[in-house]
């Protein structure tokens, strides 16, 4: 399932950790990049390769936020919604994004190019508010921002 | 309730020795211009326990809440050993309020990585692990790219600066819980588990990652380490308060007009940091309120700042702590049940759900400061919190449960009178609606 060179990159990996099962979380990103998200057949290949139980891969799966079960859209907004957001005005901007894609946080637009989150603190309190498009933060937020934000976003 | 203080007018100078500076330090060659990676040198001619020795003089305090002696953490870990031994860097930041590592790792990651090096070698460990939050990908990038410089150069790997002292360092990326923070719930994600904190004793030092012995720091602790060696304790100790030395990062968010993370001597006036260092609250609203150092430590109220130092010892005296010295302000506008709504939000999602009393109770309390937040308090409600908060607090593996009856007792302490109008008005809603 992983192409050759994340299956190099692991091999690499393995000088660093004793043993196979601490590879896990790594590996779990790995396969989250190449395929979007991480299904149950991944959590199966995931289980094979690296020799550890199964339940033990969606025991990790399930525990860790950032690894999704379900496809998210092409640009996966996190909405920061923690205390210094709140603050300065985050509210007003996940209400914005929710009517202007029509979606919910949790949902992903019938196109498939956008979904949304309300997330915990991204650590970004000094420039809120703040959202995160996919590794790429946005800081000090307006909602004429985002707009030209989003607009740039094909 | 709200407070206007008269505004302070003292800005310390401080020549920043955590993020000088120095454009463009994140590169190596740069970086080792401007001395960069010269302590390692000299660590290396020093025998280990000397290093510890000297980083106790130092009275070096952990930067990631707890504020340990750092030579003394260091000091724990078993001499006569044939087990190796780790060292783990801790980047997971994820307090609400605390964005102060990521500065580090953004502009002077070259002085954590000779910290982690040293640190491994006074302590005696051949594999170090930065353990970075998963959201901060293109941080880990950053640090990952200076990482292999610093392999390149020979700082890092077999024989490091023609020495017999090996060393290799990997970035651990995390994947959004808060709880791995927690140093043992750290470990557990490492070895490839959920983040479940683990029960102490043991300690790390005898039974950390993989049960080997470990320590634990924070990314600023760990960037303090070279100035301790190139500088001297003697002259690091003499930096800021005097029970809790050394330069710090201060994150200052919120209600304030100049926010960001501002690096200056322990000890600084709370007021000054918020009046001068940011820049004071915008249209000059009165204070309401203050957490000094994120969410889990106790809120103060706009009249409880005035004398209170940015150290571990006269927030202590104050009735609240340090933290991770991420100060989040609120000004006179801002709506305490919502903000404690938000932060009781917070630990009810990130409890990792081992123990009972944290998992059930932090979202209990969500659920009732919901209840608050939409009018619909009962006369009972302010008790029960109290009650549940009690009845989390000590009673949990590790200190989330804690960290989430705090915030809840203590805005209730000090705000008492908007929870008390927040039933009456839900009480007059419900009765007029009926």
């Amino acid at each position: 399932m992983l192409n050759e060179e994340k299956l190099k990159r692991i091999e690499e990996l393995k000088k660093y950790y004793p043993n196979s099962q601490s590879l896990l979380l790594p590996v779990l990103w790995m396969v989250q990049e190449q395929e979007g998200y991480i299904s149950e057949s991944a959590m199966k290949y995931v289980s094979e390769l690296l020799k550890v139980p199964l339940s033990q891969v969606l025991g990790v799966v399930t525990f860790y936020t950032m690894f999704k079960r379900k496809p998210v859209g092409k640009y996966h907004i996190q909405v920061c919604n923690s205390i210094s957001c709140s603050l300065c005005g985050c509210s007003a901007i996940l209400e914005h994004l929710q009517n202007r894609l029509g979606i919910k946080p949790g949902e992903v637009s019938s196109d498939g190019k956008w979904s949304l989150e309300a997330v915990e603190c991204l650590g970004s309190c000094g420039t809120a508010p703040v959202i995160a498009i996919g590794d790429e933060y946005y800081e000090e937020l307006t909602i004429e921002k985002i707009d030209k934000i989003l607009d740039n976003l094909k | 309730m709200n407070f206007k203080p008269s505004k302070p007018d003292k800005v310390v100078k401080w020549d920043r020795a955590l993020l000088p500076e120095i454009q463009g330090l994140s590169k190596i060659d740069n970086y080792i211009l401007h001395g960069g990676y010269s302590a390692l040198k000299k660590a290396l001619e020093m025998n280990p326990y000397d290093i510890i020795e000297e980083v106790k003089k130092s009275n070096l305090r952990g930067r990631g809440g707890a504020c340990f002696p750092t030579g003394l953490k260091w000091s724990f870990m078993p001499k006569n050993t044939q087990k190796p031994k780790y060292l783990c860097v801790n980047s997971d930041e994820s307090e609400p309020g605390t964005f102060k590592d990521r500065q580090i790792l953004e502009y002077n990651p070259h002085q954590l990585i000779e910290g982690a090096i040293i640190a491994s070698y006074a302590i005696g460990a051949n594999a170090a692990y930065i353990y970075v939050r998963g959201e901060y990908n293109k941080w880990i990038e950053m640090l990952q790219s200076a990482l292999s410089e610093a392999y390149a150069k020979g700082f890092v790997g077999d024989g490091i600066l023609g020495s017999n002292y090996s060393l290799n360092i990997c970035i651990h990326r995390g994947a959004g819980a808060y709880v791995c923070g927690e140093e043992s719930a750290l470990m557990n994600s490492i070895e490839g588990k959920r983040g479940y904190p683990r029960y102490k004793p043991p300690f790390p030092p005898q039974f950390g990652l993989w049960g080997c012995p470990t320590t634990i720091n924070n990314v600023e602790t760990i960037t303090n380490v070279p100035l301790i060696i190139n500088k001297g304790a003697q002259w690091y100790s003499q930096i800021g308060a005097e029970k809790h030395p050394g330069p710090i990062l201060v994150g200052v968010s919120g209600n304030v007009n100049n926010p960001g993370v501002f690096e200056m001597p322990t000890g600084e006036l709370l007021l000054d940091i918020i009046y001068n260092w940011a820049g004071g609250i915008p249209n000059d609203k009165p204070i309401k309120a203050v957490f000094p150092g994120g969410t889990s430590t106790m809120i103060l109220r706009g009249d409880e700042l005035e004398g209170v130092r940015m150290d571990a010892e006269s927030l202590k005296s104050a009735g609240s702590s340090i933290g991770t010295a991420g100060m989040i302000v609120m000004d006179s506008n801002a709506d305490i049940i919502d903000v404690i709504r938000r932060v009781a939000h917070f630990y009810y999602h990130e409890s990792c759900g081992q123990c009972t009393p944290c998992r059930e109770g932090t979202y209990w309390m969500f659920k009732i400061l919901e209840r608050f937040a939409n009018f619909e308090a009962k006369a009972t409600d302010i008790e029960l919190l109290l009650d549940i908060a009690g009845n989390i607090e000590g009673n949990t593996v590790c200190a989330l449960g804690d960290a989430s009856a705090w915030p809840v007792r203590s805005i209730i302490m000090k705000f008492r009178d908007e929870f008390e109008k927040r039933v009456f008005e839900s009480q007059t809603r419900i009765s007029v609606s009926r």
